[in-house]
């Protein structure tokens, strides 16, 4: 169970987070929606420990992250960012293995690519991709090596950050299926901070709208559509009109 | 405007090159502590010590090569002027292995270096590449910086020798072709007017030096602004941030080592 209490960020007099209290159940899929600049990337990296919050309280299982052993925090989680961030320098099968090579689990080099390779097939890359490097990949590529990087590990938690930005729809639609298919399978508990209402619809057990820096709805997916907030209906249909001020 | 405002001004631009300062300090003791502890990324170091030695050493020895023989016709026109033409080269190699071996190979290094490492660390850091090491447990300064600053410790050294004898090759070469100095006594007066405290303050120099690079280059990078306007100004200021303060450690070097 991750439990937000009160959390708060601001950058100089931009307050970006203006007290987010938000609880994600353990094995569930919850996904921020929220519009272009609204925090939900900080909030994500506030929880990781990217970003440290101005206020608040961030607590993994009851326990305060702030004090918990940071690599043993971090042990527990899978990332896929936004631009799949692989690395330039190594081949594809070091970036997914990355973890597997390093700390205090690691495991020998064969056997690291092994599961690497695994992995990669999980995703629906053949093994020869394997041995090129990250710029040779297609975005859409990318995407998926970065996603079997955040579930080498088995971790128990993966945050998706913006898993379809940059792509076509029916890659979009190939990485949706993907992560919904992972997290069930590995029973992880899921935060995907998106605002691509198809990824939310693939991917969402709960839904959560930020945006004013605050919470302003959360709940279960099937209740999103019904739900008569204003700023969840104003994005979930796409309207200019609305309590969401809209630059045109 | 009031009376005060200049005083405020100065007291700013002051203030802000002495936090600046504290930084880089800062920085640079915290990527030492890290080059002494584990764990030791030995590829990412072999890797580093490739790029910023093996493929500078073309640069450093053109360089080195021309300034050897540039000095020899320089010294012998000046030594002329008083019937001193025999010093050449004895001033030579003094003037390589104590001066510009370390300075020209440090300069060479930081336009080389200083900027490569600013644009892929600050090209890592604005594709999100350095966030992705802390979620994956691996501490930047460890996994990024510790290499290419022990690399760079290491490399510019050993640059600095080829250097310097590549200079003095150069000086040489002129000496011999075009001024007419006897090719056994030229060798002769360039060893024999060559101490082991000429060579070895050159070779401190050096590591002072590769340690500046590769620490300017670092921190630069790590505080690179978003986007391409970002990494280009990062490595603009690693570049010539490096280079000043190798004139400035080099002044400081030389009055430690040689001052009376």
């Amino acid at each position: 169970m991750i439990d937000l209490q009160g959390i708060e960020k601001a950058f100089g007099s931009n307050r970006v987070l203006r007290g987010v209290d938000l609880s994600i159940g353990t094995g569930t899929s919850m996904v921020i929606i929220g519009g272009s600049g609204t925090g939900k990337s900080v909030l994500l990296k506030c929880i990781l420990g990217l970003v440290t919050p101005d206020a608040g309280s961030i607590r993994l299982d009851g326990r305060d992250v702030a004090n918990a052993p940071r690599d043993e925090f971090l042990a527990r989680f899978g990332m896929l960012f936004q631009g799949a961030a692989l690395f330039d320098s190594l081949p594809v099968w070091h970036n997914v293995a990355f973890r597997l090579l390093r700390g205090a689990n690691r495991c020998p080099k064969a056997e690291a690519r092994e599961i690497a390779v695994e992995k990669l097939r999980r995703v629906g890359l053949k093994p020869e991709v394997a041995d090129l490097y990250p710029a040779e990949l297609s975005g859409g590529m990318q995407k998926r090596v970065g996603l079997a990087r955040a579930i080498a590990a088995e971790p128990e938690i993966i945050f998706f950050d913006e898993p379809t930005t940059g792509l076509d729809p029916i890659m979009a639609g190939v990485i949706n299926e993907l992560i919904r298919e992972i997290v069930s399978e590995m029973g992880a508990t899921a935060m995907t901070i998106t605002h691509d209402m198809s990824s939310v619809r693939a991917i969402a057990d709960h839904v959560a709208m930020l945006h004013d820096g605050v919470i302003q709805w959360t709940g279960p997916i099937a209740e999103m559509d019904a739900t008569p907030d204003p700023y969840v209906q104003q994005f979930i249909n796409g309207r200019a009109e609305g309590p969401i001020a809209s630059v045109r | 405007m009031s009376l005060t405002s200049p005083f405020a001004a100065t007291g700013r631009v002051v203030l802000s090159a002495l936090a600046t300062l504290g930084r880089v300090t800062i920085f640079a003791l915290q990527a030492a502590s890290h080059i002494l502890r584990p764990p030791f990324y030995t590829r990412e170091f072999l890797n580093a010590l490739m790029q910023i030695g093996w493929f500078s050493l073309p640069v450093v020895g053109l360089t080195a090569l021309f300034t050897g023989g540039a000095l020899a016709l320089q010294i012998y026109a000046g030594g002329a002027r008083f019937n001193a033409e025999s010093v050449v080269p004895s001033i030579v190699a003094i003037g390589m292995v104590r001066e510009l071996g370390p300075v020209l190979g440090g300069l060479m290094v930081a336009a080389r270096v200083a900027s490569s490492i600013a644009a892929e660390i600050g090209t890592m850091k604005v594709t999100e590449q350095i966030d992705a090491l802390v979620t994956l447990s691996t501490d930047p300064m460890k996994y990024l910086v510790a290499p290419r600053v022990l690399a760079a410790t290491l490399a510019v050294p050993v640059l600095v020798a080829v250097g310097d004898s590549i200079g003095i090759w150069g000086g040489y070469l002129v000496g011999v072709t075009r001024l007419d100095f006897n090719a056994a006594t030229y060798l002769k007066n360039t060893v024999d007017f060559l101490e082991f405290w000429d060579v070895a303050s050159g070779l401190v120099k050096g590591a002072v030096f590769g340690f500046t690079v590769a620490v300017m280059g670092c921190y630069h990078g790590m505080r690179s602004g978003r986007g391409a306007q970002g990494v280009g100004r990062a490595t603009k200021l690693a570049v010539v941030s490096a280079s000043v303060m190798i004139l400035a450690a080099n002044y400081v070097l030389t009055e430690v080592f040689f001052s009376a």
